[in-house]
């Protein structure tokens, strides 16, 4: 249906755009116009957005769907509708599924799932080796023709240094991004909170920076050989990023993101054993997070993330090392964004260029802008709309986030795929 | 941070989880406590009916022969009925499970809980999702706590030496893995002694361990000059295999505490160990059974301190037990 979006502030940092501009919107669901009506054209819908951002749909590289396999935790279903509730209309889902996206047919089936609801649009990224065991490689072109955005061998990195040399070879000869997590298996050994005060204090077995630092240098040296296009996951050190941008400065094809509770979190807020602060990589000192915020505000980060892993209640109902890790992160991912804009770090097109076509080059998907000729997924936000977070106003099926109770400024209003509307909130609340 | 979880509203204590947050009076009203309560057990009838018709339960998940025996003691004294119940951890192994047992457990109407577990945190996610009513001794929770290890340690250290403010104290060994040291360490700077000390290894120190408020040596000459105190902790054996330190003899070479090396400290000082005691790796057997010794009645006064968390957290007390930090 052909819509006008009126009276909205809207925000393209991949076309420099930042005004009040209306947006027109074909029947096909592709944008037509911005700030003029195309000649003929007639809205059959008009969404009107005085005061409200209008931007891209935000582009997420990393959440965690729980299907197949952990379908106690979320499913597709559960997820993509908390996704567009958060304005996410673009996600890249890990491989460590049960079964593992090893094969096409897996990553076919998770986009047809995906598909079923035309709610957000699922990217797999495939595994890097067969089973993610870091023995054999996955046959890298078929995934890519499934649909596969990348390669990774997810929390489970590869430990033996010729498997990971040729892999990274390998995606090379095809020209595919290989997605890293940095971390020394043994170095991390049982560990479960960042090496520091805090885990002193609480006795807590910790990991150490170097786990990452250690893991980044090897990382760096084989990318260098192999010329191989390369972004790291998650970073968590003030070391590390360093590490990054000094590669980045001798011209390697590095990128990096880092979570959105990194930048906010610090391993302070374990406080007395909050299993909600339980994360991997861990959460780190005050001065990791200034080292990854600064790293925004350079480019050497150029995309923040969700690294959504929703959990059901009994998970984190342990004993802090026994909870399981992770956040239910889509629908604080825009908010804690924001916060970094009200706390001056970023402005505003800064912030939502790291949410949209930043990341989305990283996968290489034509997504995360609003050019003449762009697919309409469009995120609608009211940038002063306070409100708390709590249980009840979560979609997502895991409630697992440490945020609960947390006032934020600026809510998502709309969220449109292709043109269609697929979310708004006053038909929610 | 807040330590609140463990008093109630108006201020009193109703779990012991931690000595971190618990004030200097609240440390000296346990102690005076325990004092008094020290006499019972020389009595004919040792028993005191502050506790007669509660329920105490015994929860260790992991086995402990020393703690869990003082424990039942000092709740019998007190007059309460006693049950010990040592669950594998095997069966355990799932943080449900652990709640579950513990909701079981209190649906037959418990009191107290004493709890020991292999997790740290145990204890605080135990506290967290029981009724109000229903009280938590923490009796050793992973690496990070053993509060009435550390309050009979002072407790004993208070009856050899008398006022903390002159004294210099080091703790020898493995830190690192020790919630006995963490918790000593939280009493110890409450209390306000001169100098607090660890020596150990790198290897065996915790990362930032000075950011609890102690000054770490990594050589015992140097380490126990002078000091008033000297607590010894338990090296468990099963860190040779982790490549923390290379063999026995190393060990007991560069931190075993033998006679030449006590005769570093203050002439006076004494020696302690919260057991059980590997002689001869980390202590001579002539400083164990030496007259500087008060090994032996850190397990008596452990009794008289645990009768004294007891009784007051389970109400023996009317008074607020302090004030929060």
């Amino acid at each position: 249906m052909s819509l006008v979006i009126k009276g909205g502030h809207l925000i393209d940092p991949a076309h420099g755009v930042d005004g009040k501009k209306d947006l027109f919107v074909d029947d096909a669901g592709f944008v037509v116009g911005v700030g003029k009506a195309p000649a003929g054209f007639k809205a059959r819908k008009t969404i009107e957005a005085r005061g409200r951002i209008v931007c891209p749909g935000l582009v997420d590289l990393r959440a965690r769907l729980r299907e197949p396999g952990l379908e106690h935790k979320a499913t597709i279903e559960s997820e993509v509708h908390a996704a567009v509730a958060a304005g996410i209309t673009t996600l890249c889902c890990p491989p460590d599924t049960y079964p593992v996206i090893d094969t096409p047919a897996m990553a076919q089936m998770i986009q047809s799932r995906a598909w079923r609801f035309e709610l957000a649009f699922i990217h797999p990224l495939g595994a890097l080796t067969q089973g993610l065991e870091g023995k054999r490689l996955t046959d890298m072109e078929a995934l890519d023709e499934a649909g596969c955005v990348g390669f990774t061998n997810a929390l489970a990195p590869i430990t033996d240094t010729l498997v990971l040399r040729r892999a990274m070879e390998y995606a090379a000869t095809l020209e595919l991004t290989v997605f890293l997590h940095a971390e020394d298996p043994w170095l991390r050994n049982s560990g479960c909170v960042h090496e520091g005060e805090s885990g002193t204090r609480l006795g807590l077995p910790g990991i150490p920076e170097a786990a990452e630092t250690v893991a980044v240098a090897r990382d760096l040296a084989l990318i260098e050989q192999t010329g191989c296009r390369a972004h790291f996951c998650g970073l968590s050190s003030a070391r590390a990023v360093a590490m990054v941008a000094e590669a980045q400065k001798q011209g390697l094809p590095v990128s990096a993101d880092v979570t959105a509770h990194h930048l906010h979190l610090t391993e302070h807020d374990i406080g007395d054993f909050n299993t909600q602060c339980h994360v991997r990589p861990p959460l780190r000192g005050t001065h990791d997070r200034k080292g990854l915020r600064k790293a925004l505000k350079t480019g050497v980060i150029s995309a923040i993330c969700s690294d959504h892993q929703p959990h059901e209640p009994d998970a984190k109902l342990a004993p802090f090392a026994q909870a399981e890790p992770g956040i239910s992160g889509l629908e604080t991912l825009l908010p804690l964004t924001l916060k970094l804009v009200n706390e001056k770090l970023l402005t505003l097109p800064e912030a939502i260029a790291l949410l949209t076509h930043k990341p989305a080059e990283i996968i290489g998907v034509d997504t995360g802008h609003l050019g003449i000729g762009a697919t309409a997924d469009i995120c609608i936000f009211d940038p002063d709309a306070r409100w708390t977070l709590t249980e009840d106003k979560l979609v997502s099926r895991g409630h697992n986030t440490p945020f609960l109770g947390q006032e934020f400024r600026g809510r998502v209003t709309h969220t449109l795929i292709g043109g269609k509307l697929v979310f708004g909130l006053d038909t929610v609340d | 941070m807040k330590q609140s979880l463990q008093f109630d509203d108006a201020g009193r204590l109703r779990h012991l989880l931690t000595i971190e947050g618990l004030s200097r009076q609240t440390i000296l009203e346990i102690l005076d406590t325990a004092e008094s309560f020290l006499s019972v057990g020389e009595r004919e009838i040792k028993k005191i009916p502050l506790l007669r018709g509660k329920t105490v339960v015994n929860l260790f998940f992991e086995s402990s022969t020393r703690t869990r025996t003082t424990f039942e003691i000092a709740a019998k004294r007190l007059s309460a009925d006693v049950i010990n119940l040592n669950v594998s951890a095997s069966s355990t192994s799932k943080g449900e499970t652990l709640l579950d047992t513990i909701r079981n457990l209190e649906a037959m109407h418990t009191d107290l809980f004493v709890v020991r577990h292999a997790e740290s945190g145990a204890a605080h996610m135990i506290a967290r999702h029981l009724p109000a009513h229903v009280h938590i001794i923490n009796a050793g929770d992973g690496r990070h706590a053993h509060p009435t290890q550390g309050l009979l340690d002072v407790f004993t250290i208070r009856r050899y030496k008398g006022a903390f403010e002159k004294l210099k104290v080091a703790i020898v060994g493995d830190v690192l893995h020790s919630r006995v040291a963490r918790s000593q360490i939280h009493a110890l700077n409450a209390l306000g002694v001169t100098e607090l000390r660890v020596i150990a290894p790198k290897t065996l120190l915790p990362t930032a361990v000075e950011k609890l408020g102690v000054r770490p040596y990594t050589r015992m000459e140097e380490g126990l000059d002078g000091v008033d105190v000297v607590m010894m902790l338990r090296l468990q054996r099963e860190r040779m295999q982790g490549a923390l330190i290379p063999s026995e003899q190393e060990y007991f070479n560069l931190y075993g505490l033998t006679p030449a090396k006590l005769a570093l400290t203050a002439k006076d000082a004494i020696v302690m160990h919260p057991g059980p005691m590997n002689r001869g790796l980390e202590i001579d057997s002539a400083v164990a059974d030496g007259p500087q010794s008060v090994i032996l009645p850190q397990v008596t006064y452990g009794i008289a301190v645990r009768m004294a968390v007891m009784a007051l957290i389970m109400g023996g007390s009317a008074e607020p037990a302090g004030g929060r930090r």
